[in-house]
């Protein structure tokens, strides 16, 4: 996984300062969060569904192996076959092996983030192939080579003035001369462009929201009705998914319908909600004729036994996102990872360094509101706080700020030098103010202090210490 | 209630928390930046009825270095922290952040065979945030003074989702007489995270920008909050844009000492 989260800090100035991108943010940051609280609120059992969810995975964690072994059974039973991929590479070849076996030249997909964990378009269309994105939004950032900006409204970040711009440009060669700005139309053109993708496709790539053990089946759930596409009508399909995202039964499956839709989108349910159980049958009137399953690891079972463990429940819903002032004020594609936001920051070290990507644990005021909505209650402060441990036993920590740390735990083992070094502090704050609307301000403090005052002043404390007053015997 | 009552010779307590005495914790920020906010939560304990007392080798409950990975330190913050508090019925502390440091995380630094423990959750259990520990501990109905000014209430993440302080600062201040009109988003962060605010200073002078932005369109003359961090987050934000909303923590405004003067020293 490419992760390029060192340029975390500039990537975010440059999305603060950018006035479009603000306004998409919007709707992630207001509209979902309030359409999520309203579906919530009219289903009072919905707390009580969150603790079944998380008791499912926890124990499906716990009995990782044995579940997926029973899905495997399953699955070839109903004529299908699993392949296994402990590493990024081996999933990318195996689904490129499964492709020329299809001898494919054209490639549909359906919305995967694991397969953008993969960076598996890129190795396919590296080999020769040509793989189309048919998720909207998807679609709209492969054509921009961008990243995804959130992992269920990947493009929602964009205007329909640039994605006209974007349309234009992509179907010019197909013979579309004309600008189309109407969203309305700006669908409808997707749509006539993508129909000619999805019949001459020659295999089908999808993703999967849960795999269920019991039956063999691949849970799929989405609003725009591609993914149905893409696994009905090439001859074949291909799931691409982690292992994490296996369930027990079809019972259990059912808590998770009820708390994905709500927590992602605020609806009560999706608009599809497809169980793929293998290739097409004698009887059946279509279908793929191969139906192949690739269940990733990449990282995830070196996560079992580990204090991070917990973060293999998420079901990608998003509301951790959406919930989030840092993600809300500064958009997915800042992290530099397909996984942003509180889960992101939790993903992408464990998935690949925390070396790599120790800025984004730290990109948190630990505000515990993504804890708050996470439907399967994954303590992600907790879970980044552990990656900031190992940052710091790693002695990645940023020099100046361990030093900081270690004098501060120096003053905590001497009181008296820490009442000193507080007033004295007091003191210096004092000198460094100036007077503003009748209070005594601090505009332009040194050294780390620069950060703060780069928006805000600091009010200078009038007074000596607290400890020192009440030392001197001051008590009101 | 001048001298400090010395508590020498008791063992620790219990948990009961039925006792009189009160190990008051200033917390850094509250010694540093805002003195009077120690001695209006003093004032306050005291006028309920609670012996209480400042434990003059107290420094830090270790947030900076449980933030930062640094989990050794935070360990050893804890551990003093413990023995410093031992003595008293209950430990009270003008942040909903520092008491959640105390009350949540700190049994979470110690393993189960950790001599130190034992004293650690117990001192943990006894720890409470101020506006929370006056009105679902002490039974507090009404405290305070009256204050003419409209205000509006910011909710510091730590106390709301950790100790679940919401209703406790707001039923304190309008038992005292205070007006409060609720600004949009008054849940949502201000941006001040510890060290959060200095690591990512443009992401947290948007965040606070926002924030200072929903205070001023409450209309309120001052914004309140039960954190220091939070405050001078807000107070600083409001202060560059020029806004005569002022921002007081909540004990300052029970306790009737929102005056912006520096103190004369004689007064003591």
């Amino acid at each position: 996984m490419h992760v390029t989260s060192d340029k975390f800090s500039d990537n975010a100035r440059a999305a603060i300062a950018d006035p479009q991108l603000q306004t998409g943010l919007f709707v992630f940051g207001k509209i979902f969060p309030l359409l999520r609280e309203a579906t919530v609120g009219k289903l009072p059992e919905f707390d009580a569904l969150r603790d079944a969810a998380k008791d499912i995975k926890v124990h499906t964690l716990n009995n990782l192996g044995t579940y997926l072994e029973a899905f495997e059974a399953r699955v070839e039973e109903a004529g299908g076959r699993v392949h296994w991929a402990r590493t990024a590479e081996e999933a990318n070849t195996i689904v490129e092996k499964l492709c020329a076996e299809a001898e494919a030249r054209n490639i549909i997909k359906s919305k995967s983030m694991v397969t953008e964990e993969l960076e598996l378009n890129d190795h396919l269309i590296g080999k020769g192939y040509n793989v189309v994105e048919t998720d909207l939004g998807e679609y709209i950032i492969q054509l921009r080579k961008e990243k995804p900006f959130h992992i269920v409204g990947p493009a929602l970040h964009l205007t329909a003035g640039q994605v006209s711009e974007t349309f234009y440009e992509a179907h010019k060669p197909l013979g579309r001369t004309e600008k189309v700005e109407d969203k309305v139309k700006l669908v409808e053109e997707a749509r006539i462009v993508l129909r000619e993708r999805f019949k001459q496709a020659d295999v089908g790539i999808t993703g999967a929201n849960f795999l269920v053990a019991e039956t063999g089946q691949v849970a799929i759930i989405t609003n725009e009705g591609n993914a149905d596409l893409t696994a009905t009508l090439p001859k074949r399909h291909i799931v691409v998914t982690g292992i994490e995202k296996i369930v027990p039964t079809l019972d259990d499956l059912s808590v998770f319908l009820r708390i994905l839709p709500r927590s992602a989108t605020g609806q009560e349910t999706s608009n599809y909600v497809s169980l793929y159980s293998g290739p097409r049958r004698a009887r059946d009137a279509d279908g793929p004729a191969q139906f192949d399953i690739v269940l990733v690891d990449n990282g995830r079972t070196d996560m079992l036994g580990t204090p991070v463990e917990e973060m293999l429940r998420c079901i990608r819903c998003g509301a951790c996102l959406n919930a989030c002032p840092v993600f809300t004020t500064v958009g997915g594609q800042s992290y530099g990872s397909v996984y942003s936001g509180p889960m992101g920051s939790v993903w992408t070290p464990a998935l690949a360094s925390v070396s790599s990507a120790a800025k984004l644990p730290n990109a948190s005021s630990f505000c515990g509101k993504c804890e708050e909505v996470c439907p399967v209650r994954i303590p992600l402060p907790s879970m980044m706080r552990h990656w900031r441990e190992k940052e710091f036993e790693a002695h990645l920590t940023p020099a100046g700020q361990r030093w900081g740390l270690g004098i501060w735990a120096w003053l905590g083992r001497h009181p008296s030098l820490y009442r000193t070094a507080t007033n004295l502090a007091g003191i210096g704050l004092r000198l460094m103010a100036h007077t503003r609307n009748g209070r005594r301000m601090v505009t332009k403090l040194p050294f780390i202090g620069s950060g703060w005052t780069q928006s805000r002043d600091l009010a200078a404390p009038p007074e000596p210490s607290f400890l020192s007053q009440y030392r001197e015997g001051r008590r009101r | 209630m001048e001298v400090p009552r010395r508590m020498s010779g008791k063992s620790v307590k219990d948990g009961s928390g039925t006792g009189k005495s009160v190990g008051l914790f200033v917390t850094c920020l509250v010694n540093t930046m805002r003195p009077r906010v120690g001695f209006a939560t003093l004032k306050l304990l005291e006028e309920a009825g609670f012996e209480v007392t400042v434990p003059a080798g107290q420094t830090c409950c270790g947030q900076p270095n449980y933030n930062a990975g640094d989990r050794e330190a935070a360990k050893d913050f804890a551990r003093r922290f413990a023995r410093e508090f031992s003595q008293f019925d209950h430990v009270v502390a003008p942040s909903g952040s520092c008491a959640a440091m105390i009350r949540v995380h700190h049994p979470r630094l110690f393993d189960a065979d950790d001599p130190d423990k034992e004293l650690v959750d117990a001192v943990a259990a006894r720890t409470h945030e101020l506006t929370s520990f006056l009105t679902d501990v002490a039974g507090v109905r009404t405290t305070g003074t009256a204050t003419s000014e409209t205000l509006t209430y910011h909710d510091s993440c730590s106390g709301l989702r950790e100790l679940k302080v919401k209703q406790q600062p707001r039923t304190l201040l309008r038992a005292a007489g205070a007006e409060i009109t609720e600004m949009e988003d008054a849940e949502v962060c201000c941006g001040f995270g510890g060290l959060f605010c200095v690591k990512y200073p443009d992401i947290s002078g948007e965040m606070v920008r926002k924030k200072s932005d929903e205070v001023v369109k409450s209309g309120a003359g001052a914004v309140v909050t039960g954190d220091v961090g939070c405050l001078l987050n807000i107070e600083g934000a409001l202060a560059r844009r020029n806004d005569p909303v002022r921002a007081y923590h909540v004990a300052e405004v029970l306790a009737g000492m929102t005056d912006d003067k520096p103190r004369n020293e004689d007064d003591a």
